[in-house]
């Protein structure tokens, strides 16, 4: 089992959402986070004054997915966010001992 | 025999409204304006005056702004007190057409929408207590001493011709000043300038522009005591101001900044009816227009000021209400005429000479001087007497919580998500 993380520019997220529904990913979730990486902060304006804001919004997705399925869903995501230019985030795979769905006690694959 | 208008007193009465409602409409600019944990504090603070200032105007305050002067056209008598003896006249005004008491109580909105503007010099920073006990004194030792200089017939300034329709001088320039000498006996907010403190809701704000331009027509046409021409007058030139320091605004800042900004356009709008609220009912049109794209253009410069000059007025309370009444009280001894008001003056432009002019620019700076000395003064009492400024862990946690135990954000654990 493993857990695929993506952060990606906040209106892309539709984009991958389809990517991933039509590679069998059953279900995700999302998170407003914000950070910076190369692509740095931005610029605000407020009453003349010109602020340097860090922090860039973005959107975190998180799936669960079998080991044999990871190579299509980190696919799915790197097609659908790309944009090509700076600040269209990152993509990492880690592995996961456990998982439990809470409603039935269900474990493993059967939980995903 | 004195005769009661019944239109007059509607309109009068209406317009008290209109005035009372910015005051709730200035807490969700100012709201707006401020980080996320400082919301309530700052929104309470405009509240609080509401009940504030409404109790001490009833009990004497209007007595000592309206009442007969006391000597030297310093600050008025106790005749009035109560409010029991104000329904028979305002001593000054043999021509009101409404009952004395609607004149009372419009009055009463403009107390307390100058004492909430002053919450923004001192926003993010100020405990609650302090605030509460700050801007009692403040009320009873700056604003009815300068209401009584300028708005009752028998105050100095007044006798001495100097004119201003709706409050350049008792409202704007006075809650600007006073927001500067708060701002100055407070220090500056912990890690400003260094760190970005921008609006957590600029939609937010932008209701409350919208509100406060709404209650400026009852507290601009209001102000011309009866519903006529003047009022009517005064009504449009509030428009045009507004448009025109809207517009002024944007064309500085998108010059300056490359960008025009909502806050920008929202600001500017304020900045136009700040600096037409002197002279509403004593100019006309044209010199409106003037006046409120002046006033636009020269604020969005003077927000800037306090950056170089390391005062933390933090919601540019003196930037835009000061500046912009300086600018309208100043321009009104060029612009006021006769032939819009036979009650007002002539000003440069209208052939009455330097006099009025003179006078203006005495008032203005008399006014300026006053509020900020005297609440710089009034500010350090206060701190001394009971602390004005929240402690270094409450200032980093917002006064939302620390100083009323609240929070306008409730997350998602707590507001019954499925």
């Amino acid at each position: 089992m493993k857990l695929v993380t993506a952060v990606i520019k906040p209106h892309m997220l539709d984009a991958v959402r389809e990517a991933l529904q039509e590679v069998g990913v059953a279900g995700m979730t999302v998170s407003e986070v914000q950070g910076f990486g190369r692509q740095r902060g931005h610029t605000e304006v407020y009453r003349g004054a010109e602020y340097t804001i860090d922090f860039v919004p973005k959107l975190k997705i998180e799936f669960l997915t079998e080991d044999g399925s990871v190579g299509k869903g980190v696919d799915a995501v790197l097609a659908a966010a790309r944009t090509g230019a700076i600040g269209d985030g990152k993509v990492w795979v880690t592995p996961v001992e456990e998982v439990v769905r809470i409603r039935t006690g269900e474990r493993g694959a059967d939980a995903v | 025999m004195r005769t009661i208008n019944t239109g007059d007193t509607a309109w009068v009465l209406a317009s008290a409204a209109l005035v009372l409602f910015m005051t709730p409409g200035l807490a969700l600019f100012y709201g707006g304006l401020v980080r996320a944990k400082n919301v309530l504090g700052v929104m309470m603070q405009c509240f609080f005056c509401i009940g504030a200032v409404t109790v001490i105007w009833v009990m004497f305050g209007y007595s000592l702004a309206f009442g007969h002067d006391a000597g030297g056209g310093l600050i008025g008598d106790l005749g009035l007190a109560g409010m029991t003896n104000a329904h028979h006249a305002v001593p000054g005004f043999p021509h009101l057409t409404i009952p004395p008491l609607a004149f009372g109580i419009f009055q009463m909105m403009f107390a307390i929408i100058t004492a909430a503007l002053i919450a923004g010099g001192g926003a993010d920073r100020m405990k609650f207590t302090g605030f509460a006990l700050f801007i009692i004194v403040w009320t009873v030792l700056v604003y009815l001493p300068i209401a009584h200089w300028v708005f009752s017939p028998e105050g100095w300034l007044a006798r001495r011709g100097v004119i201003d329709f709706a409050g350049g001088t008792v409202v704007e320039i006075n809650s600007g000043f006073s927001a500067l000498g708060l701002a100055l006996v407070l220090g500056r907010r912990r890690g400003w300038p260094r760190e970005a403190m921008v609006p957590h809701s600029v939609p937010l704000g932008l209701v409350g522009v919208g509100i406060l331009w709404f209650g400026w027509f009852g507290f601009n046409a209001g102000s011309a005591g009866a519903a006529n021409g003047v009022a009517t007058q005064a009504f449009l030139n509030t428009q045009v101001a507004a448009a025109a320091g809207l517009l002024g605004w944007l064309a500085v800042e998108k010059a300056t900044t490359r960008f025009a900004t909502t806050v920008g356009a929202g600001s500017g709008a304020i900045a136009g009816m700040v600096a037409i609220t002197p002279c509403a009912g004593f100019v006309g049109t044209m010199p409106s227009f003037l006046i409120g794209a002046l006033a636009g253009a020269l604020c969005a410069g003077a927000v800037k000021l306090k950056f170089r000059w390391r005062y933390d007025d933090s919601l540019d309370v003196l930037g835009v209400h000061g500046v912009g009444g300086v600018i309208g009280t100043v321009l009104l001894g060029v612009f006021a005429t006769t032939s819009v008001n036979a009650a007002g003056a002539n000003g440069l432009a209208s052939g009455g000479g330097w006099h009025l002019l003179g006078e203006q620019v005495l008032a203005t700076v008399v006014c300026a001087a006053f509020a900020c000395g005297m609440t710089a003064l009034v500010a350090k009492v206060v701190d001394k007497a009971v602390g004005l400024r929240v402690s270094p862990d409450d200032e980093n946690l917002g006064l939302d919580e620390s100083q009323h135990a609240e929070n306008a954000y409730a997350t998602a654990s707590t507001s019954g998500h499925r």
